[in-house]
């Protein structure tokens, strides 16, 4: 059975249908991406899965238990996060109190403490900076923040909204390594991406995204050497 | 020296009504108009439970629990169904919760004024100082240091608990605060909770100066909106300054005879003039705008 399970999603702004019908699924264990242009509907399938978004029709299954119209903070109580679009992190309060808030729901004070004593020796930079104020991050800091705060939820699976947007090169693949690891640790992973490269190498499927419905659909390799695939988002 | 004392107690009324409207429109995104008639209703319930019982403390638990309970009963019944309502809606029905607050007191105590002067009873400490005799009264005195305590203990609640830490992010971007688990609608709860708490100890301590009727409230509280506007709407910090800020200008005003009838029309000047210079009041945060 799927950890997660989408089916026959559909998702409105007013008279403007984003999502037409979407159907797709995540394994436990699995690392699946979403893929498609601006204005596909990859922010709203993640924030419908959440509970920010209210959902038209369709129905969101998490580890048997629908989910479809739960508001968004009990979401999270089961085992899912993420790590929005633009990061959002909150700005004016210390990298320390963001990390903390990922751990809202939790009760385990000594599991809070070692969880972000792993998030500080994973981000060295974040640990010299935990009383400094999150606005005067650097966007790759905010980022890695978001990340953190993100896990700090304790998390079965983890989602990420284009979490290389605006980041160099090197900051990416430190981005995708990280995924990588934590997926290893045991997090299923759904990614949110527009540039498909990266993101397609370390994924075990992956969906394509266009206009609101799945256009295409199969394993990250299979999606790497598709035509289309290369033409649209691989660029060439 | 007395005139410091006065303005500072003055101006701690002010501050607590403010950081009410503060909390509520940081939080809440809203205004609160009904706020100052919340301070109406508790000064009325310490009247009525201080008439009967003449015990002072009891009088003052009784309007604590009663302004809190109104502020949480107000935001769940008339606010919170309009949370995704126009901002106007919200502020027409928070005028029409007023009106209708002050209605059901004139309809139970009529228009009168009720004088309540258990505060006024307390006496004045007299001292000299530099040699000049000095007669500050209780009432100030109490203000100015439940004031002060009532301050502190908001700002270390709001920036060291975990509650206190969730209105902030629920303050900063309320979709990010969903995504930590956190309920925001419980969170405004306790926000209109902890602003009608505050909000009866200001009835208390404005009862020192003014018997209660029905319209008890709309003074302090377009004073205190003002404060609120003067430090930076949604700033905690920025409503005690604000304050304390007005309180004294008014109460040096008052002492001065050649302008003391100009006093409301100069308070209002420094509004204009602070937020022609800053117009997002003296402590308030440019927020960014979200794309
Ligand atoms: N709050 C909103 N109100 C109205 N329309 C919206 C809103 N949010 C998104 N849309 C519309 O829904 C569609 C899908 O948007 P969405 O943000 O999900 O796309 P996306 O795939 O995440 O794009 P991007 O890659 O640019 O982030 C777009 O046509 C967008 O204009
Ligand atoms: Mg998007």
């Amino acid at each position: 059975m799927a950890l997660l399970e989408i089916k026959n999603l559909e998702v409105y702004y007013g008279v403007i249908q984003a999502l037409k019908g979407i159907s797709f699924e995540v394994n436990d264990g699995e690392i699946v991406t979403l893929i498609g242009a601006n204005g596909a509907g990859k922010t709203t399938t993640m924030q419908a899965i959440m509970g920010l978004v209210p959902v038209k029709s369709g129905t969101i299954t998490f580890d048997g238990k629908d989910i479809t119209h739960l508001p968004g903070h009990k979401v999270v109580g089961l085992g899912l996060a993420q790590v929005p679009e633009g990061r959002r992190v909150f700005q004016e309060l210390s990298v320390q109190d963001n990390l903390l808030l990922g751990a809202y729901l939790r009760k385990d004070k000594a599991g809070i403490e070692s969880d972000m004593e792993l998030i500080f020796d994973r981000f060295p930079r974040l640990k010299e900076r935990r009383n400094q104020i999150s606005g005067t991050l650097s966007g790759g800091e905010q980022q890695m923040l978001a990340m953190g705060r993100a896990m700090m939820t304790k998390p079965r699976i983890l989602m990420l909204d284009e979490p290389s947007m605006g980041l160099s090169p090197i900051l990416v693949d430190q981005v995708f390594s990280i995924i990588t690891d934590w997926h290893k640790d045991g997090v299923t992973v759904l990614l949110v991406e527009q540039n498909a490269g990266k993101s397609l190498v370390i994924s075990d499927r992956a969906y394509v995204l266009e206009n609101g419905r799945i256009a295409l659909s199969g394993t990250g390799a299979e999606l790497m050497a598709s035509e289309e695939v290369k033409k649209a988002y691989l660029g060439g | 020296m007395v005139t410091v004392i006065d303005g500072l107690s003055l101006g701690a009324i002010y501050a607590l009504i403010a950081l009410g409207y503060t909390m509520v429109y940081g939080i809440a995104k809203m205004l609160n108009f009904a706020h100052g008639d919340i301070i109406m209703v508790g000064a009325f319930a310490i009247f009525v439970t201080f008439s009967t019982l003449g015990h002072p403390l009891i009088a003052i638990l009784v309007a604590v629990v009663i302004c809190t309970v109104l502020g949480v009963t107000i935001e769940r019944l008339a606010y919170r169904p309009l949370r995704t309502a126009s901002p106007l809606a919200v502020l027409i029905t928070a005028i029409g919760v007023s009106y209708l607050l002050q209605g059901i007191a004139q309809l139970i105590f009529g228009a009168g004024n009720n004088p309540v002067n258990f505060l006024a009873s307390l006496g004045v400490v007299s001292f000299s100082l530099f040699g000049s005799q000095i007669n500050v009264s209780w009432s100030s005195i109490l203000t100015v240091g439940l004031g002060a305590i009532l301050m502190v203990g908001l700002t270390l609640f709001v920036k060291y608990t975990r509650t206190g830490r969730a209105m902030r992010a629920v303050s900063e971007d309320r979709g990010a605060a969903t995504l930590q688990g956190i309920d925001a609608n419980k969170i405004i709860m306790i926000t209109f909770a902890i602003g009608s708490f505050l909000a009866a100890f200001a009835s208390l301590f404005y009862l020192s100066k003014t018997p209660v009727n029905p319209t008890f409230g709309s003074m302090p509280g377009i004073k205190a909106f003002t404060a609120a506007v003067i430090g930076g709407i949604g700033s905690i910090p920025g409503a005690m300054l604000g304050g304390i800020l007005l309180g004294m200008i008014e109460t040096i005003c008052l002492s001065i005879p050649a302008i003391s009838s100009y006093t409301t029309a100069i308070e209002f000047s420094v509004l204009i003039i602070i937020l022609m210079i800053r117009p997002i009041g003296l402590l308030g945060k440019k927020r960014r705008v979200k794309v």
